[in-house]
């Protein structure tokens, strides 16, 4: 009988860690792009949320830090599956072709590695230029002075290379979500035919909305100018 | 009757340690009524009348049941045809001038033993692991002594069907072995016959599967796709729904 930790290292374990982490992490990103959102709301709003994140104290680092274990947890299981496929298969095929049907194989499911890795690479960019970036301080309504990370973004986003940067690594988050949702339900143990076909359809529309809600910002600061723009409202 | 020439590209590879290479035929006066079995029968006899070596490659019934031919044709596990063995795959599937590229199912845990034919014997040591139900013989117990449900006894057949000819893993992007291990589980661990040795044999398949250098799986479901028999990946969902009960 192996131990738990064991168990988790075992390929079944493994998977259905992928499937955990993998489940978290969307539950994250969908709180993520609401908070996005808020740019969208009152002049202070989006600086008010991050204020409010920032009051929570040591349950914020709780968050952080299960947040990171989750991301390293998935990405690492990820890579490893990738290293040992080298592995398994040392001589490759001449000719290989998917027969369909009810493979899911194609250019989603090919490259979960790869998007996964850029995304990987991106999220410890986009960490440095958000979370870790300089920023001025604002005045709330009520006078508390305030990281000025609405101020940042609209800056941000004007250059073009952070702008299309972003977009295409969306599309890319759109790409690995779009096998990614219904693979992680079918390693936690989704059987049935009917419940798995409904899966992926959500978690193909789940995909494309969450990754047009992400690029839609710095597309949309980008073309219309930052404070200039209909949707966004700056003092 | 029509017959066609065929140009054949065919995997030879003296033994495991020999690198392989690809070898051309061409084949002409291919019936398009000769399974794809009895093509490359005629592919061998004209080998042999020149005096070289035939081609090796797996089978024994030839009608689709017992699992020993295994060709990736092509890029496919068995094939273009869904639900078809390499025996049960028919010329007429081709046209004449057609090109065929014929390799054996590529996994370290499948070595190549000679040509198109792979050691398979990983397979036998999962199901040596604990792919049986332990029983004390002696004459047969009435069939009705034990009640199964209809729809148990369906889904359990269904992956009982699995004749562990390891297309699976050919056609896996990982060469994974769970939709082999998932069904030889499942087919035991839903029937109340199974039911004693459940735990202990989900955890010793894994483990095997695991040793015997398989991939992991990354839900691709080729393997449901080239599956002869048309497995379900819903085994491997009872494979990893018994292991977490097993371990928690």
């Amino acid at each position: 009988m192996p131990s738990i930790i064991e168990a988790f290292q075992s390929q079944v374990g493994r998977k259905i860690l992928t499937g955990v982490t993998g489940v978290l992490l969307v539950f994250f990103i969908i709180f993520h792009l609401a908070g996005n959102l808020a740019i969208f709301g009152e002049p202070d709003a989006m600086n008010s949320y991050s204020h409010f994140l920032h009051e929570l104290g040591p349950l914020l680092w709780i968050a952080r830090i299960g947040l990171l274990a989750i991301f390293v947890i998935h990405a690492w299981i990820g890579i490893s599956i990738w290293l040992k496929k080298r592995k398994a298969r040392p001589v490759n095929y001449n000719v290989y072709s998917s027969k369909g049907g009810p493979s899911k194989q194609g250019l989603s499911s090919r490259s979960m590695t790869f998007t996964g890795v850029v995304l990987l690479i991106f999220v410890i960019f986009h960490v440095n230029t958000f979370a870790l970036g300089d920023m001025g301080t604002a005045e709330l309504a009520d006078g508390t002075q305030v990281h000025d990370i609405k101020t940042l973004v609209l800056d941000t986003f004007q250059n073009p290379l952070y702008a299309f940067g972003y977009t295409f690594v969306m599309i890319l988050l759109g790409a690995h979500l779009g096998h990614g949702i219904w693979s992680a339900f079918t390693s936690l143990t989704v059987k049935s035919k009917k419940a798995s076909a409904v899966i992926y359809t959500i978690g193909i529309i789940a995909a494309v909305v969450l990754a047009v809600g992400f690029l839609f910002i710095p597309l949309y600061i980008y073309f219309g100018g930052g404070c200039e723009a209909a949707l966004i409202h700056c003092n | 009757m029509s017959e066609m020439t065929i140009n054949l590209k065919i995997w030879r590879q003296k033994n495991e340690d020999d690198p392989g290479r690809f070898e051309e035929y061409k084949l002409p006066g291919v019936n398009e009524h000769m399974s794809f079995l009895e093509m490359l029968d005629v592919l061998n006899e004209k080998l042999i009348k020149e005096d070289k070596d035939p081609v090796e490659f797996d089978y024994d019934c030839r009608e689709g049941i017992c699992g020993s031919c295994n060709l990736v044709i092509n890029g496919r596990a068995h094939g273009p045809k869904h639900k078809t063995a390499v025996c049960q795959l028919h010329m007429r599937t081709y046209n004449d001038g057609d090109t065929i590229v014929i390799e054996p199912p590529r996994a370290a845990a499948f070595p190549v033993i000679r040509d198109l034919v792979v050691d398979r014997t990983a397979f036998d040591r999962i199901i040596e692991a604990g792919g049986y139900v332990s029983v004390k013989t002696g004459a047969a117990p009435e069939a009705n002594l034990i009640p199964v449900p209809r729809e148990i006894s369906e889904e359990s057949f269904d992956y009982a069907t699995c004749i562990g000819c390891g297309a699976c893993v050919a056609a896996c992007p990982n060469s994974s072995a769970a939709l082999f291990t998932g069904a030889k589980i499942a087919h035991l661990n839903l029937l109340p016959q199974g039911t004693p040795e459940r735990e202990k044999r989900t955890l010793a398949m894994v483990e095997q599967m695991e040793k015997e250098g398989f991939g992991d799986c990354s839900n691709y479901a080729e393997c449901e796709a080239v599956c002869p028999v048309g497995i379900s990946i819903s085994s491997i969902a009872q494979m990893r729904k018994d292991y977490m009960k097993a371990v928690f």
